[in-house]
């Protein structure tokens, strides 16, 4: 499926400099449609500001940025709202795009948050807004998702769905998706390329890979690269196309 | 066109109301009532520049405000000053090279206290067609921004990630606040325009719980004030601009017993 037709965003070689100091740099990588791109690495390492090239957020950066795709969904590590501004969680749905009313609704339904469709956006607490902040990336049905930490406030059973949620609609709208997460359990089961960076990267391949190397080890710890063993585990039979099992 | 001078002010008022209402709004979720109030200063240096080169006052004003807007930007970009203190020096220093101009151009009569706080006697028919041309060209271009502009009010990431392109609304939205600036000189005066702005806007905000009341709350506070401060003006002589001033301020007042009303109500 790797054919050129389906990356949505490339990166060739990004870096940006702040103050005379490198936040990232070297950084290349792609996302494909349908596809589960995770970045990780420890706090500092670059991983928001590499979203952020990504999105075209940044202009004032080194190496080439290629975007195949206008319909992007983006959901912030961080936002802050000015409250002077009253706003709804519906008028929030809307900000980037004209929807109708039914898309805003299915959207809302999935991320579990539809009955807070009229309250204000000042009230909602931590875990409710980071749901309506998926919601709102996920309605438009767009081609590229960037979610930097997108479960971040929610609780431990949400945030299980959620990342299910997530999986599923990739699946489904077919979409690449470039996701930011601390979650090395979910990273490791949902995704389909892992790109370690620690201002630059470190490693990047399957999440199999990735856990296997040393530079992974330094950074996690001995403990995470084992985290992958509970999923791994050895196949002894394969599955034909309909489902049946055949004996290796 | 109106032959009697209160109708002109009255007309020239509401056309003024319906556009300080929507951008009032912006002013204030953006906190730029001092930017404003800086582009505001600068107009006086408009006006004398119109006079001593015999140009027309409202085009005059609305292209130094923009200049004045446009080398803020520069400052800002340039030196380690922070925002508030640039905008406080060009304020002053407009004003204060505006009021100096004045006092070269012996040879013509300036109305200053009409210029500060606005005239309703100074109001004449070509002015109703600047300000109702002007204001209908501004609420057009602000409806054509509003998508970019109010996204990237909210957060200028989203906007800029989704491909709004925020800063192109923002410089927009910029030559805007002049041009009002510009249209409404004359009748409110160059010292409370953002007053203008941003009164019926604040009252707005306690009364709404959503962006579209609140722009629909301010435009109908700035009638009202534009109605009751004319009225009133007509009736104790008072100076125009401070009258509409007053009278918006009276409405926030009001608007503050709501608040008071539903936060009782939720407790």
């Amino acid at each position: 499926m790797s054919t050129e037709n389906n990356i949505l965003v490339k990166l060739n070689g990004v870096g940006l400099k702040q103050n005379e100091k490198w936040l990232v740099k070297g950084v290349s990588l792609k996302v494909e449609k349908g596809k589960i791109v995770t970045l990780i690495g420890p706090n500092g390492s670059g991983k928001s500001t590499t979203a952020k090239i990504a999105l075209g957020i940044y202009k004032n950066i080194e190496g080439q940025v290629e975007k195949f795709t206008n319909n992007i969904g983006y959901v912030p590590q961080k936002i802050s709202i000015d409250w002077t501004l009253p706003l709804r969680v519906k008028d929030f749905m809307l900000l980037t795009d004209n929807l109708k009313d039914d898309a805003l609704d299915e959207a809302l339904t999935l991320t579990g948050v539809k009955h807070l469709k009229d309250k204000n956006l000042g009230n909602l607490s931590g875990g409710e807004f980071q749901r309506v902040l998926l919601a709102r990336a996920i309605s438009k049905k767009p081609e590229l998702l960037v979610l930097d930490e997108p479960v971040q406030g929610v609780d431990f059973t949400g945030e299980i769905a959620l990342y299910e949620l997530i999986k599923k609609i990739s699946e489904k709208i077919n979409c690449g998706i470039l996701l930011i997460s601390h979650d090395l359990h979910t990273v490791m089961t949902a995704t389909d390329h892992v790109v370690c960076l620690n201002g630059h990267v470190c490693c990047s391949g399957s999440p199999k890979d990735v856990a296997r190397n040393n530079e992974y080890k330094a950074l996690f710890g001995e403990q995470a690269s084992q985290t992958l063993s509970v999923y791994e585990h050895k196949h002894d039979h394969e599955h034909s196309n309909d489902g049946e099992i055949k004996k290796n | 066109m109106f032959d009697d001078f209160f109708i002109r002010a009255l007309v020239a008022g509401i056309g003024i109301a319906f556009v300080t209402g929507p951008l009032g709004c912006f002013v204030v979720w953006r906190r730029l009532s001092y930017f404003g109030d800086t582009l505001a200063h600068s107009a006086l240096l408009g006006v004398t520049i119109a006079y001593t080169l015999e140009f027309n006052i409202a085009v005059s004003i609305f292209i130094t405000s923009s200049i004045i807007a446009l080398i803020l930007v520069k400052l800002e970009k340039k030196t380690n000053l922070p925002g508030d203190a640039l905008l406080g020096l060009l304020a002053h220093s407009s004003l204060a090279v505006g009021l100096v101009a004045i006092g070269f151009l012996t040879f013509i009569r300036f109305d200053i206290m009409g210029l500060l706080f606005g005239d309703i006697l100074a109001v004449t028919n070509d002015d109703l067609l600047t300000i109702w041309i002007g204001g209908a060209l501004i609420l057009l271009v602000l409806k054509l921004i509003w998508k970019p502009l109010f996204a990237s009010t909210v957060n200028y990431e989203l906007a800029e990630a989704e491909g709004l392109n925020p800063d192109r609304a923002k410089a927009i939205f910029t030559i805007l606040i002049a041009a009002i600036i510009a249209i409404s000189i004359k009748m409110v005066g160059l010292l409370l325009i953002t007053g203008m702005l941003i009164i019926p806007t604040a009252m707005a905000r306690n009364l709404s719980d959503n962006p579209q009341k609140m722009v629909i709350f301010s435009i109908i506070g700035g009638l009202l004030s534009v109605f009751i401060g004319l009225f009133s003006s007509l009736e104790f002589n008072t100076p125009s601009g401070p009258s509409i001033v007053a009278a918006a301020l009276v409405l926030f007042i009001f608007s503050l017993f709501k608040i008071k009303q539903t936060i009782q109500l939720k407790n």
